[in-house]
C-alpha cells in the first residue's frame, strides 16, 4: 500500500491509459452519486411529513361534532350534534390524568371586528389557557391567554404574527393596543407564531368570554386534547388510539349517537395519522434503498467488466511481466492496486459531488413533503467503502487468473 | 552451466496426446553461444520454453548452475526467471505504453532495485546497444531493429547466468538481423553463455555450436567454425 515504486508504477499506468481509466470511475462516480442523491431526498421526505406533523402537537387528539348519518335508539339520522360544556368537563375530569393539556374551541360568528377605523377580517376563536402548547403555537412578544383571564372571562385577546405584520405595522408593538369586537373592546396581550402562515391569521380570547359575552351558552365547536408523550413511538400511538376510541365511546353515549356513525362524531388522533406517514415514508425510504443498492450493483458489475477487459487487454503485458520475473502476487497486487485507487478516488468524487448538491440545493428546495434532503454521512461513508470492497472483490478473480496465465499462451497471444 | 538428462514433454489436445520432446540430452558450458534450429514441430521453442521455466517438463532432470530446477512454485519460478534467465523473442514484447528506459528497467523493478539505480542501470545497457538517444521514445517511435536491440539491454540489464533468444531475427529484414546477431556475438564475447533458437541456417552459423531437433530428439550436436557479424555489418 505504501509502496512508492508500485504508486509510480500504478500512475504510469493511468497516465498512459487515460480513456479506459476515466470510464471506470465515471461508473463508479455516478453510481455513488446516485445513491447519495436518492438517499437524500428519502431522508427529506422523512423531515417534510416531519415537519407537516409539528403544527400541532404531536400527541393531540382532537374531536369535531357533524350530523348523524344512522338511526339509533329511534331518534332519525340527519340531527346535527352540538357538544356542551358538560362534555368537556365530564371527559376531562374522568381521564384527568392521562391527559397532558385540554381545551375547548368555540368559533365566533357574525360578529364585525375592527382597529379603530378598520375592519379587520381574521377568525376570532374561543379557547382555554392550554390551547396554545396543544396548537403549538410560539409566543413571539407577551403571554397567551392564563388561567386568570378564564376564570375572569377577561377581554383580552391574543392575535398571530400575520395579523400584526398586516395591522399593526407602523407600531413597535400591538401590545396593550386595543380592538373592538362588536363594539366591545379587547387588549391584546400576546402574538403567536405558527409555521404557517395561514395559522397566523388568528385571534384567541378566553373560551368563557366567548360563552358569557357572544350569547354562546355553554355551547363548543370542538375540543382537543394532548397525551402525555412517551418515549416509545409505538407505546404512544397505541394509547392514542385507546384514548380515542374511549372518547369516541363516551361522547356517543352522550349524545345517543350509533357508536359506529363516524361523521357524527368524528376523533382524529394525530399519532395515528403520523404512524401512517411515518410506514409510507418507511417504505418509500426501503424503495430508495433497493434503487440505490441496484444502482451500486450495477456500478460494480461496471467495474468488474472493466477489469475483465483491462485483464484481457493486458495479458501480454502480464505475460512479459511475469517472463522478467515478476511473481503472481505482484501481478495481483499491480491490478487491484490500481482498481482500488481508481474505485476509491472516483467514489469520493462521486461522494463529494453528490453532498455538495446536496449542502447547496437541498435547503433552497421549496415542495410539500420534501424538506432539506440530507444524508447520513456514515450511510454514505459506508457505502463508498462497500462499493470498493465490491469491486476489490470482483476485480481479484479476472486479476488472479491473469497471474497465473502461461506465460507462453500470453505472448503468444498476438 | 545447463545440464539436461532426458526431458521429456507431451502435450494434450483433446484425446490425443502430442509426444513433443521424447528424452533430449545435452549441456551448455559457461561462456557457450548455442542454435537449437529444427523446422516447426520439432520441439525448438519447447525446449526454450522449459529452460525458460515457462513451461515444465513431464519428467528428465534439468539443473541451471548446480541448482536443480524442479517442482518449483509460480514466486519461485518467477524469481528463478528473475535472477538467472534474460529473455529476448521474435516478437519483442515490449510494454507498449512504456518507454524504452522504463522497458529495460522493468526487471529491475521486480528485483527490488531502487529507482533512480534502476534508471541508470539502464541507461547503461542502452547504451551498449546504441540507443541511448532513444531512451524516452516509447516502442512504437522505434524500428524493428531499434525494439530488439532494446529488448536485449532488458534480458541483459539483471545480469543474467543464460539469455534465451527465440527467433530473434525472425522479424527483421537480413541487414537488422546482421547487426542484431553482431551484437549478441559481443556480449558473448564478455563470456554471457546464450541459447539461440533459429531455424535460419545463416544465423546458427553465427554461434559457436550448433544443435539440430527433430521430432522431439537432438539428431545432430556438432561445434563450428563461427561467422562473425561485424563482416556484414558497416
Amino acid at each position: 500500500m505504501f509502496d512508492l515504486e508500485r504508486w509510480q508504477e500504478i500512475f504510469d499506468t493511468i497516465r498512459k491509459n487515460k480513456l479506459r481509466t476515466f470510464l471506470t470511475g465515471v461508473s463508479v462516480a455516478s453510481g455513488i452519486f446516485i445513491l447519495v442523491i436518492l438517499l437524500g431526498f428519502g431522508q427529506g421526505m422523512r423531515n417534510g411529513i416531519a415537519r407537516e406533523f409539528e403544527q400541532d402537537a404531536s400527541t393531540s387528539v382532537w374531536v369535531w361534532p357533524g350530523t348523524t348519518t344512522k338511526e339509533y335508539k329511534g331518534l332519525n339520522p340527519g340531527r346535527r350534534i352540538q357538544l356542551r360544556n358538560e362534555n368537556f368537563d365530564t371527559w376531562t375530569a374522568l381521564n384527568g390524568e392521562r391527559i397532558e393539556y385540554n381545551s375547548a374551541r368555540n368559533f365566533v360568528n357574525g360578529v364585525s371586528v375592527t382597529y379603530g377605523n378598520e375592519a379587520l377580517v381574521y377568525g376570532v376563536q374561543g379557547v382555554h389557557p392550554d390551547f396554545q402548547f396543544i396548537d403549538n403555537a410560539k409566543m413571539s412578544e407577551g403571554r397567551f391567554l392564563n388561567y386568570s383571564d378564564h376564570v375572569n372571562t377577561a377581554k383580552v385577546i391574543v392575535i398571530g404574527n400575520k395579523i400584526k405584520k398586516d395591522v399593526f405595522a407602523h407600531l413597535d408593538s400591538p401590545i396593550g393596543e386595543y380592538v373592538d369586537i362588536s363594539g366591545i373592546p379587547f387588549k391584546i396581550v400576546g402574538v403567536f407564531k405558527e409555521m404557517r402562515e395561514r395559522e397566523e391569521e388568528q385571534m384567541y380570547i378566553p373560551i368563557t368570554t366567548v360563552q358569557r359575552v357572544f350569547n354562546g351558552g355553554d355551547r363548543i365547536s370542538n375540543m382537543a386534547f394532548t397525551l402525555p408523550p412517551v418515549e416509545d413511538f409505538d407505546q404512544a400511538v397505541t394509547q392514542a388510539v385507546a384514548f380515542k376510541e374511549e372518547l369516541r365511546g363516551y361522547l356517543s353515549q352522550a349524545h345517543t349517537i350509533h357508536p359506529e356513525d363516524e361523521s357524527a362524531m368524528q376523533v382524529w388522533s394525530a399519532l395515528e395519522e403520523a404512524k401512517r406517514y411515518y410506514s409510507l415514508t418507511g417504505n418509500i425510504k426501503l424503495f430508495f434503498w433497493f434503487v440505490g443498492i441496484c444502482t451500486i450493483i450495477a456500478g460494480v458489475v461496471g467495474v468488474s467488466n472493466i477489469m475483465l477487459i483491462v485483464v484481457r487487454e493486458r495479458t501480454r503485458e502480464i505475460g512479459i511481466r511475469k517472463a522478467l520475473g515478476a511473481r503472481p502476487w505482484s501481478i495481483v497486487g499491480m491490478i487491484l492496486h490500481e482498481a482500488v485507487f481508481i474505485t476509491a478516488f472516483s467514489g469520493f468524487f462521486g461522494l463529494i459531488l453528490s453532498m455538495a448538491l446536496l449542502e447547496v440545493v437541498g435547503p433552497n428546495i421549496e415542495v410539500d413533503y420534501v424538506l432539506n434532503p440530507s444524508v447520513d454521512l456514515r450511510v454514505a461513508l459506508t457505502t463508498v467503502f462497500v462499493l470498493i470492497l465490491a469491486g476489490t472483490l470482483a476485480g481479484f478473480f479476472p486479476a488472479w487468473r491473469a497471474a497465473n496465465i502461461q506465460v507462453i499462451n500470453a505472448l503468444r497471444d498476438e | 552451466m545447463i545440464q539436461i538428462k532426458d526431458l521429456h514433454k507431451s502435450y494434450r489436445m483433446g484425446s490425443n496426446s502430442l509426444h513433443v520432446l521424447k528424452g533430449i540430452n545435452f549441456s551448455v558450458k559457461e561462456g557457450e553461444l548455442v542454435a537449437i534450429m529444427g523446422s516447426s514441430g520439432s520441439g525448438k521453442s519447447t525446449l526454450l520454453n522449459i529452460l525458460g521455466m515457462l513451461d515444465v517438463a513431464d519428467s528428465g532432470e534439468y539443473i541451471l548452475d548446480g541448482i536443480p530446477i524442479k517442482n518449483l512454485n509460480e514466486t519461485k519460478a518467477a524469481n528463478y526467471r528473475n535472477k538467472f534467465l534474460g529473455f529476448i523473442f521474435q516478437s519483442f514484447n515490449l510494454i507498449n505504453y512504456k518507454t524504452a528506459l522504463e522497458n529495460v528497467a522493468l526487471p529491475l523493478y521486480y528485483q527490488g532495485v531502487g529507482r533512480k539505480e534502476r534508471q541508470a542501470k539502464a541507461m547503461k545497457y542502452l547504451e551498449q546497444v546504441g540507443l541511448r538517444e532513444w531512451s524516452h521514445h516509447v516502442p512504437s517511435e522505434l524500428s524493428g531493429g531499434q525494439k530488439q536491440r532494446v529488448a536485449i539491454a532488458r534480458a541483459m540489464v539483471a545480469e543474467p547466468k543464460v539469455l534465451l533468444a527465440d527467433e530473434l531475427t525472425g522479424a527483421l529484414d537480413s541487414k537488422t538481423s546482421y547487426e542484431v546477431m553482431d551484437l549478441i556475438q559481443k556480449i558473448n564475447d564478455q563470456g554471457n553463455t546464450i541459447l539461440v533458437v533459429t531455424h535460419e541456417d545463416d544465423i546458427a552459423h553465427m554461434c559457436k555450436r550448433i544443435v539440430h531437433l527433430r521430432d522431439g530428439v537432438i539428431v545432430e550436436d556438432k561445434e563450428i567454425e563461427q561467422v562473425r557479424a561485424s563482416q556484414y555489418v558497416q
